[in-house]
């Protein structure tokens, strides 16, 4: 056909749509100028004396000073841990459940207030601190608030006994939300923990303190303890813990195992991820598009179980890259408190130069590299949404984990291949399965081994549903019924 | 338009060339990417341009049994400038009437740029031979409709029979002549997203200048997941085959909200190029004014009274 045939109608228009500006008012929210510890149901002024300035990525402007905890104060923190624990795990379950319910009804209450500082301090877009941190940390509360009282029944034939108090470190991405999927379970099964929060995102975690007074939760059934790692490393060491519950880095994780080899410490880990995304020909090729993006760039792909590798189906790449790079180009990067921004700061200056760095070997060993053109902001830190094709399994960037906005493209010819490829990683926390036929994705998640396999969807999250790794992602479910064993030992 | 394009395979089709393939929508993931870009925040300058826009891509319509020459020439009036009070207010895309009012729209609209467009192919149901299709058509384009909006049989569609629909759409475009032809899916009665995006592609393979929702006698009319999986196949027939395509969602958009929406989603899907009255439309009777008035509360800052505009 020839070319003035093939149009009907023509591309002549200048419709170009500037979108305005719409942020999210921050007034909502009021930090304090200096913040201190909050043991035993109140807020105390470090023993160490020293505090931090936490920042937002955004703007490298300070928000606020925390304290950075030190061995005295993490002891302190685990003694009114030790002293709550006694009169919270002989409290009624029924009343445990209402404590919870509380919790989870003044999260809903105070949304906006813990998005827009979630955001401030995180760097996260406010449509997903909005959309998904916050309703989900609610959805945690109130799924294991319902469990409180039904123990017995979650476990027929097994006495459930709370371990007693439990140290817990959580890592940055999701800070708010991480929180809620260790105090939830801790909570209704009758254990008190002491909590450290990421050094670069501790806002959240002490507004949520803020949140256990409104909610009367007795004095020392959650503490919390900010800091770097040395304050995590104090907390692991610490006499008096029951129980270690750690979401971070595998490096991390492993460390925390050999400081606990030979105590009598009951230990969970969730650590990192390199998952494949696995598209088959017939899949819905626009939605698998959709789900690509999620899987890799949401959150600035600060998610462990983010689906960064991703497998096409030969036949199929072109018109899937082509598809992918333009969707791409229309992700919205910048202002994290812009309710159209889809793409916000990265966390830190250390991460920023972690993604940079594998990203150079990406290209040094030979894979193609695509970035949509993107004005990124002066101040703060940022990356592009990246996407490197021609990638090979021996590739850095298909076997690290690069907790970024980057995306490495492998290809594969039949189902056994895509197995293959998929499980050939050190990690195992999730995957993705993009087909039409139902068949195929049972077929397929029987031989991954991965910890949650998502059928033509990508980093949905329920509180019913347990989540976990395989491999040196990590051991222990957090989550579902799943979740509560992590927390109970049984008589 | 020479030759017929083909469908591939699963579609039996005559001639050459090739369509995307046909493949399948995932309901829950369309509908979660339409749900959020209908979050999106348009604000200020940003909310002017599209409500302005919206404007001129709207095909003001009206499709009663009760139509009068009388109520058409008012709504003709309307058309042409819509807010008296505001003459920087663009006028619509056109009008949509019966083939029977074609004449009075003709001379209601004469000397202004505004376009009929006229129903036609024994809307809405399509249930009628082929031949009173096409002499409806015949007669709505003589009485001087600039464009002419058909219904595929769903009948035929459902039952099968893509090869009829195929070929009723060719036959209609032929009679079209000039005209530009807009075809109806009736979406609503498909029932699923893989339906639609079949229909579309029969549709455009035969011929279709625009492709269409709703009638707007069918409860659901227009909605914006089934517009995104309509965006979606307009994007894949450019790709394959540089084919431009137009898109008109109608019936059920009545606020200006929703049409910011509906812009939001155009904007996102196949970017700027079609951001114009040329290749997208919005089926509407009552959706004019809920416009104007949030154009004015952008320009004065105070929500007007809606008896300030005129019902026509």
């Amino acid at each position: 056909m020839g070319a003035v045939e093939k149009k009907r109608g023509t591309l002549a228009a200048t419709g170009a749509w500037e979108y305005a500006p719409a942020p999210e008012s921050r007034d909502i929210v009021a930090f304090e100028e200096r913040y201190g510890l909050f043991i035993g149901g109140e807020e105390v002024s470090p023993r160490s004396r020293t505090w931090f300035p936490t920042i937002s990525p955004a703007t490298e402007e300070p928000l606020a000073e925390v304290a950075q905890a030190g061995p005295k104060d993490v002891a302190l923190a685990v003694d009114a841990a030790r002293v709550g624990f006694e009169a919270w795990s002989a409290w009624k379950p029924s009343e445990r459940a209402k404590v919870l319910f509380r919790i989870a009804r003044i999260l809903q209450e105070r949304a906006r207030e813990l998005a827009v500082a979630e955001s401030l301090d995180g760097g996260k877009p406010i449509k997903e601190s909005r959309d998904v941190d916050l309703p989900l940390a609610a959805a945690h509360f109130f799924y294991y608030a319902g469990w409180a009282d039904k123990l017995e029944y979650a476990f027929p034939g097994r006495r459930p006994r709370p371990l007693g108090v439990a140290a817990q470190i959580v890592p940055w991405n999701f800070p708010l939300l991480m929180l809620a999927w260790k105090i939830a379970p801790a909570l209704a099964c009758g254990n008190t923990v002491v909590l450290k929060p990421a050094e670069t995102t501790p806002l959240t975690a002490l507004l949520f303190a803020d949140v256990c007074r409104q909610a009367q939760v007795p004095p020392g059934v959650v503490n919390i303890v900010t800091g770097d790692g040395s304050t995590g490393a104090h907390l692991v060491r610490a006499e008096g813990i029951d129980k270690v519950a750690f979401t971070g880095s595998t490096e991390v994780g492993k460390a925390i195992q050999r400081e606990l080899a030979g105590r009598d410490i009951a230990l969970t880990l969730e650590l990192g991820g390199k998952a494949a995304n696995i598209v088959f020909d017939d899949c819905a090729l626009d939605q698998a598009v959709e789900g690509i993006v999620n899987g890799i760039y949401f959150n600035q792909g600060h998610v462990c179980c983010a689906g960064s590798r991703l497998l096409v189906q030969e036949s199929i790449h072109d018109q899937l890259v082509r598809k992918l790079k333009r969707r791409m180009a229309t992700l919205r990067l910048g202002d994290p408190l812009d309710k159209n921004t889809d793409i916000g700061a990265i966390n830190s200056k250390a991460q920023l130069d972690r993604i940079t760095e594998l990203v150079e070997a990406g290209t040094e060993e030979g894979a193609e590299i695509y970035q949509p053109p993107c004005r990124l902001p002066e101040k703060g830190w940022w990356f592009a949404p990246t996407v490197f094709t021609g990638v090979a399994q021996s590739h850095r960037i298909a076997r690290e984990e690069i907790f970024g906005p980057v995306l490495s493209v492998l290809t594969f010819r039949t189902p056994d291949e895509a197995v293959e490829k998929a499980n050939n990683t050190m990690y195992g926390l999730s995957a993705g399965v993009w087909t039409e036929k139902g068949s195929r994705i049972l077929w397929m998640a029987d031989r991954m081994r991965a910890g949650v396999v998502w059928g033509n969807t990508f980093n949905r999250f329920d509180p019913a549903s347990p989540f976990g790794g395989y491999k040196e992602s990590g051991f222990g479910r957090e989550g579902g019924r799943h979740g509560l064993e992590a927390y109970l030992r049984f008589a | 338009m020479g030759q017929a394009l083909a469908l591939p395979r699963t579609v039996e089709l005559p001639g050459g060339g090739s369509l995307p393939r046909v493949g399948s929508v995932d309901a829950v993931a369309l509908e979660a990417r339409a749900g959020e870009l209908a979050k999106r925040s348009i604000k200020r300058d940003s909310k002017i341009f599209a409500l302005e826009l919206a404007i001129r891509m709207m095909d003001l319509t009206t499709l009663e049994g009760a139509d009068t020459p009388g109520k058409v020439r008012a709504m003709c009036a309307k058309a042409m400038v819509p807010d008296p009070a505001e003459p920087s207010v663009p006028h619509v895309a056109a009008v949509c009437v019966y083939p029977s009012l074609v004449p009075t729209a003709r001379r209601a609209l004469r000397g202004s740029a505004v376009k009929v467009a006229s129903v036609a192919t024994a809307f809405p149901s399509g249930q009628a031979p082929l031949d009173v299709k096409l002499a409806d058509v015949r007669a709505a384009v003589e009485a001087g409709a600039d464009e002419i909006d058909m219904v595929i049989d769903r009948g035929a569609f459902l039952s099968g029979q893509i090869g009829r629909v195929y070929e009723e759409v060719v036959a209609v475009k032929d009679a079209c002549g000039d005209a530009h032809l807009k075809v109806i899916l009736e979406t609503g009665e498909l029932g699923s997203y893989d339906a639609v995006r079949k229909a579309s592609l029969v549709a455009i393979a035969g011929g279709a200048d625009f492709i269409k929702t709703s009638t707007g006698k069918v409860t659901p009319a227009a909605t914006l997941p089934v517009t995104l999986c309509m965006l979606e196949v307009i994007r894949d027939v450019h790709d394959e085959t540089g084919l431009v395509i137009g898109m008109k969602p109608a019936g059920g958009i009545r606020t200006a909200k929703q049409s910011v929406q509906y812009l939001c989603l155009l904007h996102e899907t196949l970017g700027p190029d079609w951001m114009t009255p040329d290749l997208f439309r919005f089926g509407a009777s009552s959706l004019l004014n809920d416009v104007l008035l949030q154009l004015r509360k952008q320009r004065t800052g105070i929500y007007r009274s809606p008896d300030e505009m005129t019902l026509d």
